[in-house]
């Protein structure tokens, strides 16, 4: 009597435990966009590209943005007949924001779904480790905007079609000194984040040697929401510039703490700062920042108007730089395997790494032997709510 | 120099009553029942957002923003109180007689279940905690910097405490909570309901919760349905350090956390803000496992 009590005791306790896992497990599943389990076998009258990324999660909108992009990049391509008559299809999975999610995703693009190319990550930390398994199966592998160098590092099947964090850390040293004049600059980085530590050190290079000086380096970690401590130590300091290459997320409360605690200097970011929320989060503190992104709406080539208006049409908002870097790595992977000799992920790497002068919504792509993109990078005004105006192009 | 040290104090107190309020929670219902009552985070959580509706929905309705402030903070207790009450009711009033290890474990359940569920109904972006009050700067000398949110968050959080302790120590039912949290099975033969005021108990822990809720989204204006757990890890730490079942304890404990942060930031790095934090429950178990202010209790047989 006493063991069959037991027993109904710890039955119930693992079953409340297995309540929210089975809910988590359900909620990976609902995410699986395209139906049909069928094996993608490539004589079919198809093509399969798989995509991953972070569609829920703290960065979530991120992945959407990526997702509208590549979405419409492969409606257009297939409107107008596909490659070569075949259709292309797309397989997507959210990874949650979470590095072990991603790889597990992966995996299955790769083993259960058979895809030919896969397109994903935007945060550096999650394409490097998914990147290693796609190199480990020797399945080609676009990031549309990991900016880290690491990530192209992974191996020869790993490519990008956005700078580098090197060219966007400088960029931003050589706008404040040279556009803005100011030598004086702190630096608040994200130290659990493979991307902003690499721009942080990037802009501290490049700004020390144009002769700028770094007054204060202080670090946080994401997730933090009070950064108090760091502030009243750069206050002391006196900046003109504080760059914050982080994610949007903290860096709305950095720039409200930043102005609260009375510090004066310009806020400075990457294109970590590319989101509607933003502004939302920062509110008015956020306003009059600065950050480099990998393309602007309101430039007036004819490429990107059309492309603006195009998206507009069919989501009815304007793209973000993540929606067009999304695209463009769409069109940069349909490109390569047009030209592809045949339809293997070998060939289909081949070609990739032979892009060149693609022009695309966010520049002339060149890809070079480190498999990085070559190409400009703008710098934005954040303007007022949700608007950020483009300031100036900064060519490599 | 000692500027930036009085500096340190503002935001490390303002950041500790938080911890306080939300480990007053926890050391209450450890208190009475002896089990860390992990979902007590996530109520948290749910405070924040029930907040964030109630604001929404009133800021058109109630034009002056102090009513507007107290109805949201009074809102979220309520909502808080009646989440933590089915909890209590659902999940470990009928493990009442279990193994203690077996509410733990339900505990975390609940947590987990709760931090999904959030995420379902909220979604996992976050969300802007509307700024019920603007932010005024009230102190500006010397390089020194004090709002009216750091002030209201440590007032309201001093307030609630007084209440508290009145109510612990001033009133039949603390005398008899104490009585429970001192025997559970003697208080019981001694006529005293305990169900009841274990009831009590959840409602005060919820209660203050709600409002540590509303203070925290006040100060840092972005809230996510996982807003909790590091909130809650920091809260237990405060209790353990404190003593945990000691009230004084656990909103001494939430202060010194609060500054100890604030000074490690400021005077060694970011990186050790989480080490600290964890080091003093290590420091503190080995050399006073009662904490601070416990007393050691023989385990009951």
């Amino acid at each position: 009597m006493k063991i069959s009590m037991k027993n109904r005791c710890f039955q119930s306790a693992v079953t409340l435990l297995l309540l929210p896992l089975l809910m988590i497990v359900g909620c990976v599943k609902k995410e699986g966009g395209v139906a049909g389990a069928v094996a993608n076998v490539t004589s079919s009258n198809e093509i399969w590209l798989g995509e991953y990324g972070s569609m829920t999660g703290s960065e979530s909108t991120f992945g959407v943005s990526t997702h509208k992009g590549i979405l419409m990049a492969l409606d257009e391509v297939n409107k107008t007949g596909g490659i070569n008559g075949k259709k292309i299809q797309l397989k997507s999975y959210d990874d949650q924001g979470q590095a072990a999610e991603a790889v597990t995703i992966i995996t299955k693009l790769i083993t259960r779904d058979k895809v030919m190319l896969l397109l994903g990550e935007v945060a550096s930390s999650r394409s490097i480790a998914a990147g290693a398994i796609a190199q480990q199966y020797k399945i080609p592998m676009v990031s549309p905007s990991s900016t880290n160098p690491k990530v192209t590092q992974v191996g020869d099947y790993i490519f990008r079609v956005c700078f580098i964090d090197p060219f966007q850390g400088s960029v931003m040293a050589r706008f404040a000194i040279n556009n803005l004049k100011l030598k004086k600059a702190a630096v608040l980085r994200d130290i659990k984040a493979d991307y902003s530590v690499g721009l942080a050190n990037y802009f501290v290079e490049e700004y020390k040697k144009m002769g700028g000086e770094i007054v204060a380096d202080v670090s946080y970690s994401s997730g933090d929401v009070d950064f108090k401590s760091q502030l009243t130590l750069i206050k002391g300091k006196n900046p003109d510039v504080l760059f914050v290459p982080g994610y949007y997320t903290e860096v709305g409360l950095v720039a409200r703490q930043t102005r609260e605690l009375g510090v004066k200097a310009v806020l400075m970011g990457g294109d970590g700062w590319d989101s509607e929320k933003l502004t939302e989060i920062g509110s008015d503190a956020i306003i009059g920042g600065y950050f480099s992104n990998h393309y602007s709406h309101e430039d007036k080539s004819p490429v990107v108007q059309n492309f603006v208006a195009q998206f507009k049409a069919k989501y009815g908002e304007v793209p973000s730089g993540l929606a067009a870097q999304g695209y463009d790595a769409a069109m940069v992977a349909v490109d390569a395997i047009k030209r592809s000799s045949e339809l293997s992920p070998k060939a289909i790497r081949d070609s990739l790494a032979q892009t060149k002068n693609f022009q695309g919504v966010t520049g002339m792509i060149t890809i070079n032997e480190e498999r990085n993109a070559v190409k400009p990078a703008v710098v934005l005004k954040v303007a007022g709510p949700q608007k950020f105006s483009y300031v100036t192009t900064i060519n490599p | 120099m000692l500027q930036a040290f009085l500096q340190n104090i503002i935001n490390g107190l303002a950041q500790g009553s938080v911890y306080a309020l939300v480990a007053l929670g926890y050391t209450m219902v450890y208190g009475v029942l002896q089990f860390i009552n992990f979902a007590h985070s996530d109520i948290f959580m749910l405070g924040a957002f029930s907040g964030f509706y109630l604001a929404k929905w009133l800021t058109p309705i109630v034009p002056n923003p102090l009513i507007l402030l107290l109805a949201t903070i009074l809102g979220s207790m309520v909502f808080c109180v009646t989440v933590g009450l089915t909890i209590e009711r659902i999940a470990y009033r009928p493990l009442r007689s279990a193994p203690r290890i077996n509410v733990l474990i339900t505990a975390i359940g609940v947590s987990l279940f709760l931090e999904n569920l959030g995420q379902i109904i909220f979604g996992a972006d976050p969300q802007v905690f509307p700024a019920l009050i603007a932010t005024k700067s009230i102190l500006n000398t010397g390089g020194l910097v004090l709002n009216n949110i750091q002030v209201l968050v440590v007032l309201v959080s001093l307030v609630l405490m007084v209440v508290l302790h009145w109510i612990v120590h001033h009133t039949k039912l603390g005398t008899a909570m104490r009585a429970v949290s001192f025997d559970i099975e003697v208080a019981n033969l001694m006529g005293i309901p305990t169900d009841t005021i274990i009831i009590f108990t959840f409602t005060i822990g919820s209660a203050l919760a709600g409002a540590a809720a509303i203070l925290y989204g006040l100060s840092y204006p972005k809230i996510e349905p996982l807003l909790g757990t590091m909130i809650g890890l920091k809260a237990f730490v405060a209790a353990v350090f404190g003593g945990i079942g000691n009230i004084m304890g656990a909103a001494v404990g939430g202060i010194v956390l609060g500054l100890a942060e604030s000074f490690t930031v400021y005077y060694i790095s970011s990186s050790f803000r989480d080490a600290i934090a964890f080091g003093i429950l290590i420091l503190i178990l080995l050399f006073k496992p009662a904490g601070l202010f416990g007393t050691f209790r023989r385990e009951k047989v």
